[in-house]
């Protein structure tokens, strides 16, 4: 007997029980559909983190002075000192595998425009700030270094700030006072949203850190040309950890500590921070499976629970078959594919409730979800696989009937 | 043409109950021609069943030579016991042993699903064979629209559908009114004219009496044998 026919055999005997079908596939239903919709819904969340991640820079190193020598700081107070231009420069000159660097120092101020007035924070950065940051004009371009070697009195602002001083009108080319200093606009920045944290980082301006610190801010922090926070972004195809040691070997040196002693600077690297998240999300994964297992795993018992009373049930009719030349393993694939045909059919009602849900979930907000094909594509073959291997036995038992016995079956 | 279709000796058969040995034949040897009528009688214990089971190809015997249209089925292994019956017997029972809701023609067709026939050649004969039978204008009735009697004949339509060279008839008016049974056994009588070797067991005298040859089977042993 051909494949063809004996589907065709499996499916008349589904379609004739077809109220017991259906009970018997709800397990692998449920399974799957479930799984579909946890997996979607943690995959859309973890998309969601990642975004915010690439928002900050993915490969980003965070230089600040002080805060990781709290413990053992020694010298008089001031001695952990700002950093400065020429830091910035030692790094994008000095250390390999950095593709970018700019120092940030940054302020309120109240910006004036058009008679409407709006207070909030000025950053003063080198002109590889926005690589670092990944972050770009939307109109408009960046300022030249020459700008920033010049103190030149461009700026740049976020959309919270473009909208509120000039509301639907284009702020390209226009003047604004940013406290005394009138300044050219030359771009305005491309929207960022909130942070993770729930900070508005559209509502903001950058300007040549030159400018900043002579004009605006005017901080005595007993160091030339001061910056509050260097930014690297790191070469994808370079070693993070050994960029990262290479610059604290360079700013021990230019700090002047000594051998032994503690660093009065820090160097944190987001990547690290990626790391861990990959971590926990290979966790979640694990998890996930194991659920996905579980539920398979009843569901399959499910099917093997019906399989058996079905051939046992039947048993007089695999007498028949055998007598009118069946071989066994016409009848082991008859079940077989009987339990293959249960299975497959769950899963496919299991996949598109499970997508029904999933876009259910999105539609009440707040849940990001992601479906991925393959998800779809495992759910569909584990649970053929799941049919096979609890449908086996059943079917191997049925195939091992005597004719006689199965004939005289009440 | 003195070649017998079924040719058997010294045929037993022995089933292991636990501790116990059950001989249900004890050496049985007989020759049935191509194209007979045969009656097989006696009472429950017999081993009229086990004989039928053994000439079916359902069983084999645990020792003796047992030959049917030209091969050897003591040695068989069950699969090939099982393409015999598909393509040598064809089997009445007692209970029809319809498959439930599904019509009359794929039930009739059944036997040949097994030996790789085409659908559309499945069709045509299962369509042949109940036309046959007298059942040209119920081929899509399911058995539980068919009465007793028209579901035995659908029976038959499956039992001949694959040209058998025997046809096994066990108690085939057993659970059949008595007019109804007459109906049946007409239809015996004329596929035996047509040339069917019948072999129809049976415990009721009068049943008998529409074969042409009576095997009486008693204690595992053939006690009479009359045409």
């Amino acid at each position: 007997m051909n494949i063809f026919a004996a589907i065709r055999v499996a499916l008349t005997a589904l379609r004739v029980n077809a109220l017991r079908s259906a009970l018997a596939m709800l397990g692998v239903i449920i399974g799957v559909s479930a799984v579909i919709v946890m997996v979607s819904v943690t995959e859309g969340a973890s998309k969601a983190i990642e975004e915010q991640i690439a928002s900050f820079g993915a490969n980003l190193l965070i230089i600040r002075p002080g805060s990781s020598a709290f413990g053992g700081r020694r010298g008089g107070a001031g001695t952990a000192t700002f950093m400065n231009d020429a830091d910035v420069a030692a790094i994008g000159n000095e250390i390999d595998g950095i593709t970018a660097v700019s120092g940030e120092m940054s302020g309120n101020t109240t910006f004036v425009a058009e008679g409407v007035n709006w207070s909030t924070r000025i950053q003063g950065v080198h002109s590889e700030y926005f690589e670092t940051r990944d972050w770009f004009p939307s109109s408009g371009r960046s300022f030249y270094p020459e700008e920033v070697n010049s103190g030149a009195r461009v700026i740049l602002i976020g959309q919270t700030l473009a909208r509120e001083l000039f509301g639907a009108s284009d702020p390209v080319g226009q003047i604004v006072r940013v406290g005394t200093t009138p300044m050219e606009i030359i771009g305005v920045m491309s929207a960022k949203g909130e942070s993770s944290w729930g900070q508005d980082q559209d509502d903001v301006a950058l300007a040549p850190i030159t400018t900043v610190r002579d004009r605006i801010l005017g901080y005595d922090l007993g160091v030339r040309d001061p910056v509050f926070t260097i930014y690297a972004e790191i070469d994808a195809s370079a070693n993070a950890d050994l960029v990262t040691a290479d610059i604290e070997d360079l700013m021990r040196i230019r700090r002047n500590i000594q051998p032994g002693a503690d660093d009065d600077f820090s160097v944190n690297n987001l990547g690290e921070f990626i790391r861990a998240r990959n971590e926990t999300e290979s966790q979640l994964g694990v998890l996930l499976a194991a659920a996905a297992g579980i539920s398979l795993l009843v569901g399959g018992i499910g099917i093997m629970n019906i399989m058996l009373v079905s051939t046992t049930e039947r048993t007089r009719e695999i007498g028949l078959r055998l007598a009118v030349g069946a071989k066994r393993a016409d009848i082991r694939n008859q079940f077989l594919i009987e339990s293959v045909v249960l299975c497959f059919t769950g899963g496919l009602a299991g996949l598109l409730i499970g997508i029904g849900g999933a876009a259910y979930i999105e539609s009440l907000d707040q849940f990001p979800i992601e479906i991925q094909p393959s998800v779809a594509l495992i759910a569909i073959g584990a649970s053929a696989f799941v049919g096979i291997f609890f449908g086996f036995y059943p079917a191997h038992r049925a195939s091992r009937l005597d004719p006689i016995e199965a004939l005289r079956f009440e | 043409m003195t070649a017998s279709l079924i040719h058997c000796r010294d045929l037993t058969r022995v089933y292991k109950m636990g501790e116990n040995e059950v001989h249900a034949l004890r050496g049985v040897s007989v020759d049935i021609r191509r194209g007979e009528y045969v009656a097989i009688m006696g009472p429950s214990g017999s081993g009229k069943s086990t004989f039928m089971n053994m000439i079916g190809a359902l069983d084999r015997p645990t020792s003796g030579t047992l030959e049917i249209d030209g091969e050897r089925l003591e040695a068989m292994k069950p699969d090939e016991l099982a393409a015999f019956r598909g393509k040598r017997v064809g089997f009445v029972f007692q209970q029809f042993n319809l498959l439930p809701r599904t019509p009359a023609l794929e039930n009739a067709a059944l036997p040949l699903v097994y030996s790789g026939i085409s659908a559309a050649e499945r069709k045509r004969r299962a369509e042949t064979r109940l036309r046959q039978v007298g059942l040209g204008e119920r081929m899509d009735h399911h058995p539980s629209q068919l009465s007793g009697g028209q579901q035995q004949r659908v029976a038959i339509a499956r039992a001949l559908v694959n040209d058998p060279a025997i046809l096994l008839a066990d108690e085939p008016t057993g659970a059949l009114d008595s007019q109804t049974s007459e109906e049946i056994l007409q239809i015996f009588g004329q596929l035996n004219r047509d040339g069917m070797t019948i072999i129809l067991v049976t415990h009721e005298q009068e049943v008998a009496e529409h074969a042409k040859r009576q095997i009486v089977f008693r204690d595992g042993e053939i006690v009479e044998d009359r045409t």
